[in-house]
């Protein structure tokens, strides 16, 4: 078996038998600076327009309602199954299809569609980005596969960092099997490092802050 | 074990000769260096030289005690219905690809850029056994249509222009000639996005595996590896296990780091965190999730408590954008897969300090690497040990030779009686008696040199006997008779 032959080896080498426990870690180092909910916004929504990101401070829901008809406008949009979504009645505008529980349904939507639209779980103020949690109301595909995504994310939800968000999921394969940061669209510099949007996931990032 | 190497020669002077190479390598590097200093610069990253502190001392403690770490990982993966494979080396990583791709009918791969599988030539292994797997990140994929490996750790087709991607492009795809880099993104973003549809299993590596977590995180730009992992029914990540660190809440620290380090990005667009598969009442995500934990040669790197420090390496790139060797010589004239600093002190640690004996001394020792090296791997120091250890291995092999030499001689004399008398009779004639008796102090000039000239500074030698054995030999059986 190689396992154990690779494990006696690792043993071997650094002369330690099985079942021994480890010497003491180092101390975690997880810092979050307090900065109130207005300088979080202030500080996600310029971080991700850095980045060529689409940002909109909504006041009411109707107002990422509108944000959301008149980017869908004409398009093909699949929405996810959040409840935010349904709760700003964007998963009531005509052209989008929303409600998927089938993989393979998804996909095809997916992949034929022009618009995704999802919410997120958490945003990190100090780089724009935005933490997507796969889980019955989220899919990874809608924030992937079309062009086009835009994201509802409720304000209580921007945290400062990553070190907040290790703090409050210190362990995220307990909740789900994948936790994605996005930050920013898609892009590439692999030709003479000349950047180029929308590689393979979208080109155009818009985040309404609810 | 299958430890390849480039079997072509480095061509020093023509990459040197090559002005538009030269320029392309120095302007990439050049901007590289520009936004990553930059990044870390002390107003916008004051707790940067901490980080760096932490972050050699998490890669320290995991690797030190790596067996735990290992079998840990195993239980979390295990615990979410993934499985984790052990691979003494590339083959035994194909074997597991190969058997699995038949066991459930899987026709195509789509991959993501991984340094590991490149190690291992696992595209060429597969395609042996007409396996297709498609290289998905832009710049790998423009390298494989072209037959290449990469040039750069970080930006692996680094040294190619829009011109030389067109010409792949117009050969290999048959899409007319087209050079506007945005087009030319387009296309390969059509062409991969259907083989992203069609894939039955995505490979990806790792740029972390987190014990406590059994996760593997990956970070990107283009999403390609999102899609990947995402996308087909299988995922399987190739990792070598020295990619482990101890703990999900220790990924900040390196996620700070790396983004800045490789492009001067405080996060890449994508950072995935995946453990296993696609749960009860997720929507989407792979039914099958297999981490390949590969030796191949690593565990003989751990053994050396010095040394260990190179499993360190998160592979940012930085030390070959800083290195004013890697920025002349380019990355096609290193001997493997890794290039650069990082390259010089890994590849002969692999592959056996004998096999480029010249490469720990190509190198300024300017130190530079050793600055900008996110987790404080002391390069200039294993280039020195490692300098060490091949000049010890020549000593030796140049000892070899005049030991070999002295023998020959010694056994051709024991084949000639009459010679060897002569030499005998010789010998005792530079030696007038007289002196100490029994022992020589001295010995004429002409015998002390070389390797005798040290054995003597030690020690005395026996004076020889007046008469050799042969001729008492000879004259005991004439007075017999």
């Amino acid at each position: 078996m190689p396992r154990e032959k690779i494990l006696h080896k690792v043993r071997t080498a650094l002369g330690r038998s099985s079942g021994q426990l480890p010497a003491t870690p180092p101390p975690v180092r997880l810092r979050i600076p307090e900065v109130p909910l207005d300088a979080r916004i202030e500080s996600f929504t310029c971080a991700l327009n850095k980045l060529n990101g689409k940002t909109c401070v909504a006041h009411s829901p109707q107002e990422a309602l509108d944000y959301a008809a008149q980017l869908c406008e004409g398009k093909r949009v699949v929405a996810s199954n959040s409840p935010v979504l349904r709760e700003c009645g964007i998963t009531g505008l005509p052209n989008v299809r929303s409600n998927y529980t089938d993989a393979e349904k998804l996909r095809e939507a997916c992949a034929a569609a022009d618009v995704g639209i999802t919410s997120a779980d958490y945003a990190l103020g100090d780089t724009g980005s935005l933490v997507m949690i796969a889980s019955p109301r989220e899919a990874r595909l809608i924030s992937l596969l079309p062009p086009v995504h835009l994201a509802i994310v409720p304000r209580s939800r921007i945290l400062t960092g990553l070190d907040e968000l290790f703090t409050l999921l210190p362990n995220p394969a307990e909740q789900t099997s994948s936790m994605v940061l996005i930050t920013g669209p898609s892009r590439t510099a692999d030709i003479e490092q000349i950047l180029v949007r929308g590689v393979h996931g979208p080109r155009e990032i818009h985040v309404v802050v609810l | 074990m299958s430890r390849t190497a480039t079997t072509e020669p480095p061509k020093f002077r023509q990459t040197l000769e090559d002005a538009n190479l030269q320029l392309a390598v120095y302007t990439a590097t050049g901007r590289l260096m520009e936004k990553r200093r930059e990044a870390v610069a002390a107003d916008v990253l004051p707790e940067y030289q901490e980080l760096r502190t932490q972050a050699h001392e998490i890669k320290k403690h995991t690797l030190d005690n790596l067996d735990y770490y290992l079998e840990l990982f195993e239980e979390r993966v295990k615990a979410h219905g993934g499985k984790v494979v052990y691979c003494k080396d590339g083959s035994e990583v194909a074997d597991f690809v190969l058997r699995l791709a038949k066991e459930r009918g899987a026709r195509l791969i789509v991959k993501s850029k991984s340094m590991t599988t490149e190690e291992i030539d696992l595209n060429e292994r597969l395609a042996h056994h007409q396996l297709e797997s498609v290289e998905t990140d832009l710049g790998e994929y423009i390298l494989q249509l072209a037959h290449q490996r990469p040039y750069h750790i970080v930006a692996p087709a680094l040294h190619l222009t829009r011109y030389d991607v067109a010409n792949i492009f117009t050969e290999k795809l048959g899409v007319e000639n087209e050079t506007v880099i945005e087009k030319q993104t387009m296309i390969a973003r059509g062409v991969l996005r259907q083989k992203f549809l069609q894939a039955d299993i995505g490979i990806s590596g790792a740029n972390f595996l987190v014990a406590d977590s059994g996760a593997v995180v990956i970070v990107e730009n283009e999403g390609n590896a999102r899609l990947t992992t995402s996308a087909p029914r299988i995922h399987i990540a190739v990792a070598g296990m020295e990619k482990m660190i101890a703990r999900a809440q220790d990924l900040p620290v390196f996620l700070k780091l790396l983004g800045r380090s490789a492009t001067g990005q405080p996060l890449t667009v994508y950072t995935s965190f995946l453990s296993g598969p696609r749960r009860e009442g997720e929507v989407d995500g792979p039914e099958e999730f297999y981490v390949v934990l590969l030796d191949n040669g690593r565990t003989r790197l751990l053994a050396d408590r010095e040394k260990r420090q190179s499993l360190y390496c998160i592979r940012c790139g930085a030390c070959l954008n800083h290195c004013p060797v890697y920025r002349k010589v380019g990355g096609h004239n290193y001997p493997w897969v890794y290039s650069g600093p990082i390259g010089a002190v890994i590849t002969p640690q692999y592959m056996g300090v004998g096999k480029d004996p010249w490469l720990p001394f190509a190198s300024s020792l300017c130190g530079a690497c050793y600055e900008v090296c996110p987790v404080k791997i002391n390069i200039p120091k294993l280039l020195l040990d490692l300098r060490s250890e091949v000049t010890k291995l020549k000593a030796k092999e140049r000892a070899g030779w005049a030991e070999r030499t002295a023998f020959r001689l010694w056994a051709w004399v024991m084949r000639h009686p009459r010679i060897y008398e002569l030499m005998g009779s010789m010998t005792a004639a530079f030696f007038p008696e007289g002196e100490t008796p029994g022992w020589l102090r001295s010995v004429p000039p002409f015998m002390n040199i070389g390797p005798l000239k040290k054995w003597l500074s030690q020690r005395d030698l026996p004076r020889p006997a007046s008469k050799s054995f042969r001729q008492h030999w000879r004259s005991r059986r004439k007075g017999v008779r």
